[in-house]
């Protein structure tokens, strides 16, 4: 059994990865049959992330499924290690759903349908990399391949906004979006090698996280070498986790982006970056991150509070919802700060169930986009009597956004409030306000959007395609089982997140 | 001391090569024009034939010729493999654009051999004049194939910044050849190390004697600041011949500076730290400059011109970090040589194929690519990535190798500095892939459709490109993803020179 999931857990990446490079060969043209292979290849994905999910045993916990494949033997000693935990677990499955979705509703991509695939699987490969990767080469190998594809993907298929005085390329988001993502990578690059060069000092060269983090454990790293280390990770991560003030590519990206990169990208990917904090800098520099929290969290506060009025003053769909993943992923740096168990299990959770939240949204935009060729909130009115089932899961999404109980970002919110108000009480009081700001601007989005008279020229609109709904009503389907029973992720994340030093 | 023709035998790759060379040189007389053709393959052939004949000769041995000046050693059969493999994959390259572009077809495969001679022997020498002699024959070979369209204004330019730029390089190198000699009275490599090690008070004519010696090889691989020569060439030298200098000499001359270093300078440990220093200095300004001013360029050729000087800068980091007591820096040097003109050799062959089509060498120029050129586009953009340093490709694991052996011998500094610089050539590799995929397709100066100018662009590219094309690409990927056996067979050639 236990090497039927080993197994599993490496065609996790290589799926995705020989699905990416088998498609560069399918004849072009065939928009069709290309997303038919698309498709076939993210269900697999998304069975081998159930099953690696729903084997893991929380009874056990630690790092499960734990092999290792000889890949540079010698001085470097680099291989690929593979292993799941309760943290890495739920997001795993994440990937498995958004993949699918994404994939799903790109049966609009026509323009090079092929190039598009090839690209995102590759971009997929790379996040499930990330979270199964057991060795920082190869932890960084993923993050670098999964931010890659990017530029191409929003620069070719992607969208420019244009609201007259305010003119945002495609090209632009793209290049800002890489360009401050590659700066993060650098960071983490540099720290990766700090962590090298520390460990080759103490006789005990190796980039494995197991090493690493035995070294960690028994105190040998040195405590300054950890403070000036830990930042590195922390501004590098973060900058992809949308950290303030190191988030501005972060709306003008999924902008730009075509729907299934922004659900792929605000859903999973930002994901990357927590899960870097998380993995590389508390658990293998513990006395820096210990030292470093106060001003994490006070930049998850900001995170919560800027992104949320941002979002409040923005006319285009897209970016309210991309400030308001902004503002999201602000708890998910909050609870992460505050290294209590309640609240890192929060942020944990929270990663999931903004991932799925974010992606309905943008899929739902795309949606309407695709149908009106605009996201003018100006512009667009009315649309409930027009799209109501759209409108419906809109709704849905809103209020998942906003919290309200019942659904996935319930609990994960009042965890990582419950965790803030016993670390840090100040800024627990101004994330449960960003809280209510985020109401503001949600409903005003799905008042001006969604509700009134709905003007002439939205005569002859029809409801989102049946693919892109069904898409819609199993991730509000989840959404609300995660909502009403969190048991079942819970206690996975619960086990994960006792490991992490410090909690 | 033994004979000097003991063991003459091992050098018959070398005759082999040269009477190929001359081979070429008669069969171009009785050839009739239009057959000339067959020289290419011919050229090729020997190459191929000359590969096999030293691995199996070669392989595992461990000799010294001529009372030390040579090296028979798994370190220069791995650069002699690499360097005729380079060989075969530049005609490949070429062939179409000498066929079409280029007279006296002969002589250019002709010279091409001989200047692999050069870089063969050039791996091979362990003594300073033997190393210059292979060098001059290296260099004097590309003099000629820089000006080979010599009816191009361009042209006759950068040859004769090339000739006198070499000359003076040249002159430098051999003062600082003798003033070491003046001072130790020795030329060989080892001897030298001794030397150094031994002086406890260095003289300064020692110090500029070496001092000479590196800038002469400084000029050699275009490390700034005495990188000035190499846009301006590039651009006015024949497309494959720029492909050729941007990787075959450039290969060559750090195959010997590795040897220099680590045989005559790393030894002696205490002066080696001294020059550390030196090396990260140039290291750094060449890395940072390069890939700054890479930024202003519009022509590909000057682009890849000042993107090559950056990348001279990450080898130079890793020629820093050269230690007696870890191979880990001059294997990353090997795999970051290797990797780098896998590299480039896509990106040169993709650019050359376009050349041939169009006759255009503007960034500009490449707009819409994508849409008439697919499988040229997709090469052309992986080779851009994996120069750019991102995964899958070699360029990613690559430059890992280095920086982590860059890091690991206590200059985190310098490896972070290269991983900045990595950055600012993204940023520009990234506009000509946008070009490339992004950009609609150009319109000539007065507006009519290049394609219609052009009806070669929508025809295949040739055959012979397709092969340099589809093997280097899949080349990037095979060692971008498991480099293993690379590995293995640098470690073995590492071990020649550094324990």
């Amino acid at each position: 059994m236990n090497d039927f999931n080993e197994i599993a857990m490496l065609l996790l990446i290589v799926v995705p990865l020989a699905g990416s490079l088998s498609m560069m060969f399918m004849p072009g043209g065939q928009t069709k049959e290309t997303w038919y292979f698309a498709i076939f290849i993210a269900a697999i994905s998304l069975c081998l992330s159930l099953v690696v999910f729903g084997n893991y045993d929380y009874n056990v916990g630690g790092f499960q499924y734990v092999a290792s494949y000889e890949w540079l033997p010698g001085p470097l000693d680099i291989s690929l290690s593979l292993g799941l935990d309760g943290i890495s677990a739920p997001m795993v499955l994440l990937n498995g759903l958004v993949l699918f979705g994404g994939v799903l509703v790109s049966q609009t991509v026509h323009y090079r349908a092929r190039e598009f695939f090839v690209l995102l699987f590759a971009l997929a490969a790379g996040v499930y990399g990330v979270f199964v990767a057991q060795d920082l080469f190869f932890l960084f190998f993923f993050y670098e391949l999964a931010v890659l594809p990017m530029y191409l993907l929003i620069g070719v298929w992607g969208s420019s906004t244009d609201f007259g005085t305010f003119l945002r390329t495609k090209e632009y988001g793209a290049m800002k979006l890489l360009i401050f993502l590659v700066a993060g990578s650098i960071l983490v690059w540099i720290g990766i090698l700090a962590l090298y060069a520390e460990s080759s000092d103490l006789g005990a060269a190796t980039f494995s996280l197991e090493g690493l983090g035995q070294l960690a454990e028994s105190g040998k790293i040195d405590e300054d070498f950890q403070k000036w280390v830990f930042p590195l990770f922390m501004v590098g991560f973060g900058a992809l986790a949308g950290l303030w003030p190191f988030h501005t590519w972060s709306p003008d990206g999924h902008v730009a982006a075509p729907t299934a990169v922004s659900m792929l990208h605000a859903g999973v990917l930002m994901k990357l970056g927590a899960y870097g904090i998380i993995r590389v800098g508390i658990f293998l520099l513990p006395e820096g991150a210990d030292a470093w929290m106060p001003v994490l969290i006070s930049l998850g506060t900001i995170n919560v509070l800027y992104g949320a009025m941002s979002a409040m003053s923005q006319n285009d769909l897209k970016y309210i919802i991309g400030y308001s993943s902004v503002s999201h992923m602000g708890y998910v740096v909050m609870g992460i700060a505050t290294l209590d168990n309640i609240g890192m299990a929060g942020a944990v959770l929270q990663m999931f169930a903004h991932g799925l939240m974010t992606a309905l949204m943008f899929l739902l935009v795309g949606s309407i986009y695709h149908k009106t060729h605009t996201r003018d909130i100006n512009v667009l009115n009315g649309l409930a009597s027009r799209m109501p089932i759209n409108t419906f899961f809109f709704a849905i999404a809103g209020l998942a956004s906003l919290g309200l109980p019942g659904l996935s970002g319930f609990i994960a919110e009042f965890m990582v409030f419950t965790g803030t108000f016993r670390t840090y009480m100040p800024l627990g009081i101004l994330a449960v306000i960003g809280a209510a700001l985020t109401a503001i601007y949600i409903l005003r989005l799905l008042a001006r959007t969604f509700m009134g008279e709905a003007d002439e020229r939205w005569a002859d609109l029809t409801d989102s395609s049946r693919v892109e709904l069904s898409v819609g009503a199993a991730l509000v389907g989840i959404m609300i089982f995660v909502g009403v029973w969190p048991e079942p992720l819970l206690r996975v994340i619960n086990v994960g997140v006792q490991t992490i030093p410090g909690v | 001391m033994s004979p000097l023709s003991d063991n003459l035998d091992l050098l018959t790759p070398e005759f082999a090569m040269a009477g190929l060379a001359f081979l070429v040189f008669a069969l171009d007389l009785f050839l009739p024009e239009g057959r000339k053709n067959l020289l290419a393959f011919v050229s090729m052939a020997g190459l191929a034939v000359l590969i096999v004949l030293s691995l199996v000769m070669l392989w595992d041995e461990d000799k010294s010729l001529y009372d030390g000046l040579l090296a028979v050693d798994s370190f220069s059969l791995f650069f002699k493999v690499f360097f005729m493999g380079l060989g075969i994959a530049i005609i490949l390259t070429s062939m179409d654009f000498v066929e079409n572009r280029l007279k006296h077809q002969g002589e250019f495969y002709g010279l091409l051999l001989f200047s692999i001679l050069g870089m063969n022997v050039m791996a091979q020498s362990r003594e300073l004049l033997t190393a210059y002699i292979a060098l001059e024959l290296l260099s004097f070979s590309l003099y000629v194939m820089v000006s080979y369209t010599k009816n191009s204004d361009k042209t006759n330019e950068s040859a004769l910044k090339y000739i006198l730029v070499g000359a003076v390089s040249s002159a430098i190198l051999l003062y600082g050849v003798s003033m070491v000699y003046s001072t130790l009275g020795v030329t060989k490599f080892d001897e030298i190390a001794e030397g150094l090690a031994i002086v406890s008070d260095v003289s300064p004519a020692l110090w500029v004697g070496v001092g000479l010696i590196l800038v002469g090889m400084m000029f050699k691989v275009s490390a700034v600041p005495f990188h000035m020569w190499a846009p301006d060439v590039y651009e006015g030298a024949p497309y494959p011949v720029t492909a050729y200098l941007a990787i075959g000499s450039k290969a060559a001359a750090f195959a010997l500076i590795l040897r220099l270093a680590s045989e005559g300078f790393v030894p002696a440990t205490e002066r080696w730290e001294q020059w550390q220093v030196v090396f990260a200095v140039l290291a750094a300004a060449t890395m940072l400059l390069g890939n700054l001013v890479a930024l202003g360029q519009k022509n590909l050729k000057r682009l890849l011109a000042y993107s090559s000087v950056g990348h001279v800068g990450f080898i130079l980091a890793g020629v820093t970090a050269l230690s007696a007591n870890s191979d880990l820096a001059s294997n990353g040097v090997m795999f970051y040589l290797v990797g780098y003109s896998v590299t480039n050799l896509v990106v040169f062959a993709a650019l050359i194929s376009f050349f041939n089509m169009t006759g255009r060498e503007m960034m500009s120029d490449l707009g819409g690519l994508a849409d008439h050129q697919p499988f040229l586009a997709a090469c052309l953009g992986m080779g851009l990535f994996s120069l750019a340093g991102l995964p899958i490709f070699v360029g990613f694991t690559m430059k890992f190798y280095l920086f982590t052996a860059v890091a690991d011998q206590g200059y985190l500094w310098l490896a972070g500095l290269a991983i900045f610089s990595s950055l600012i050539g993204l940023y520009y590799y990234l506009n000509v892939i946008r070009y490339i995929y992004i950009e609609p397709a150009l319109t000539g100066e007065n507006g009519e459709d290049l394609l219609e100018e052009y009806p070669a662009l929508t025809k295949r590219p040739s055959f012979t490109l397709i092969t340099v094309l589809g093997t280097g690409s899949a080349a990037m990927i095979w060692l971008g993803v498991y480099p293993k056996p690379l590995i293995d067979a640098i470690e073995s050639a590492s071990r020649a020179i550094v324990f």
